[in-house]
């Protein structure tokens, strides 16, 4: 089955969930309060991040460190602060800024993109 | 053929599991409700069922097991009394929220303390709000009827709503009465298969009961909820239209009884309303104008029919066997008056908390009341509007 629409009219009974897997199209970026920018630049491809992101929100691309996955970054910092300090390559900025700089923009717009999505920033 | 049969309340109920044929109970036994786990069990072990019998620590585990395996596919049932009922408590409301047509027999019991094992309704007035369709016997009889006729509304595809089918502990589960039972057959053609929405067993077609809910759905989940009940009623009445036509009995959500030239009227669940029937009867011998409303359906809360049967009389007592102690009346009295407040002219309400824990009500103190009503239909004033009755004043 499908669900038609949001009323309480269209929703399961008891909120069950007869979707298995569906937990894909949950897009838990929305939670985040702050963001974490890669500079791809700096980055040494060491793969810190990478391993220690609970939410596998850092993409890889033919083996190398491509940037973040923005719908599922909770903004949570670990990478940032797993991040070798004489690398930083990821630095946490506030949300609201990020959607407000260049920058910020243009990674949402791009990761996005490449999805062929409309960006929400 | 229907059968007469002399039979205890609690042996009505467990017969009507038999023939219900349950693919899981899991009972804890309580007073006054043991016979009936004990009596079913003995159907088990006699092969009379193929019911999966769970025997568990504690209601909690009842209702969480029951909720279980209706979740699975399942056709389930159990049985409680008082503190079991309350020990439910966190689960019965998870059991009407996933919309599990679980069939559950109440006998009634005063909730401690003090510590008390004889009838009351403070343990199903206690469970009133969890989402359960509540359905309460005026006798052993009855109580059979709405264990079958349960089944049915619990399962119809709009509802899917657990029912709670409640008796007066001992005065109905301990007191032998004779009653019609059906054929086994005709009770398993009336029930039918039951064909479950969501079953987790299915596994070609996975699911997942209870997620989080948050803010963003939850509420829509409730209104929906809120929606069955809403409706439910008119599906009570289809069931028992149906149910009539199989046994001959008739029932409704209420059950008036010679309310329509009436002056004074009792509003009264459960076995009492049989005492007070007895005194009705009496009273009209010698042209007394008075009445009764039995609620036989207190959920849904049956207020179109509540304010069509009580239209048109002076002085009502709407009679709680519990106490809210919210110092201004028991649930039934609230639920009531505030229902036939939107007459143009309400009679004059007095709210009666009587027979808690067990205390006798005999056709002495039914018929002193309607004399009471009458003595204020005479003096029109209407004096204290909480009232015990039965209770030792000096």
């Amino acid at each position: 089955m499908k669900l038609r629409g949001n009323s309480w009219r269209d929703v399961t009974p008891g909120g069950l969930i007869p979707w298995p897997g569906n937990s894909r199209q949950y897009e838990t970026g929305d939670w985040r309060t702050r963001r974490p920018i890669w500079h791809k630049d700096r980055c040494i491809q060491c793969y810190r991040c990478w391993v220690y992101c609970p939410d596998s929100a850092i993409t890889i691309k033919d083996s190398k460190v491509a940037g973040i996955d923005y719908d599922h970054c909770k903004g949570c910092g670990i990478c940032a602060a797993e991040c070798p300090d004489k690398v930083v390559a990821l630095e946490m900025i506030g949300e609201e800024e990020a959607i407000q700089s260049v920058e910020g923009f243009k990674e949402a717009k791009s990761d996005k993109e490449e999805k062929g999505e409309k960006p929400n920033a | 053929m229907p059968k007469k049969v002399i039979m205890k309340g609690n042996e009505a109920v467990a017969l009507a599991m038999r023939q219900i044929n349950p693919n899981v109970v899991a009972a804890y036994p309580i007073t006054p409700q043991t016979e009936i786990v004990q009596i079913f069990s003995s159907f088990v072990s006699d092969e009379l069922v193929d019911t999966e019998f769970v025997t568990v620590e504690s209601e909690h585990s009842a209702m969480s097991a029951s909720i279980g395996a209706s979740a699975a596919g399942a056709r389930a049932m159990t049985a409680t009394s008082a503190n079991g009922l309350a020990f439910m408590w966190e689960v019965i409301y998870i059991a009407a929220s996933l919309r599990l047509p679980i069939v559950m027999a109440v006998v009634n019991r005063a909730l401690s303390g003090p510590i008390n094992i004889h009838c009351d309704h403070s343990d199903s007035m206690g469970a009133r709000d969890s989402g359960w369709i509540q359905i309460y016997s005026e006798n052993a009889q009855e109580a059979y009827d709405n264990m079958i006729q349960g089944i049915r509304i619990a399962e119809h595809e709009d509802l899917k709503l657990p029912v709670m089918v409640t008796m007066d502990g001992f005065i109905i589960s301990h007191a032998m009465e004779n009653l019609m039972v059906l054929e086994d057959d005709k009770v398993e053609d009336f029930i039918g298969e039951y064909k479950p929405q969501y079953p987790l067993l299915d596994i070609e077609n996975p699911v997942t009961y209870g997620p989080l809910d948050l803010y963003d759905f939850y509420f829509e989940h409730k209104r929906q909820q809120a929606e069955a009940m809403r409706i439910a009623g008119r599906i009570i009445k289809n069931v028992a239209d149906d149910y009539e036509k199989l046994s001959g009995r008739s029932y409704g959500l209420v059950e008036p009884y010679y309310l329509e030239d009436a002056k004074v009227a009792l509003v009264v669940l459960g076995s009492t309303a049989g005492t007070a029937k007895a005194c009705v009867d009496e009273l009209r011998l010698e042209g007394k104008k008075v009445g009764l409303l039995k609620i036989r359906v207190f959920r849904p809360f049956p207020y179109d029919e509540i304010i069509e049967a009580l239209k048109g009389l002076k002085v009502v007592a709407i009679m709680d066997r519990s106490d809210s102690f919210s110092s201004f009346g028991g649930p039934v009295f609230n639920e009531v008056r505030s229902a036939i407040l939107s007459l143009e002219r309400p009679p004059i309400t007095l709210s009666y908390i009587y027979g808690l824990g067990g205390r006798d009500v005999n056709l002495k103190d039914i018929l002193g009341l309607y004399h009471d009503l009458e003595e204020i239909v005479f003096s029109g004033e209407p004096g204290e509007v909480l009232r015990y009755l039965g209770v030792r004043e000096s």
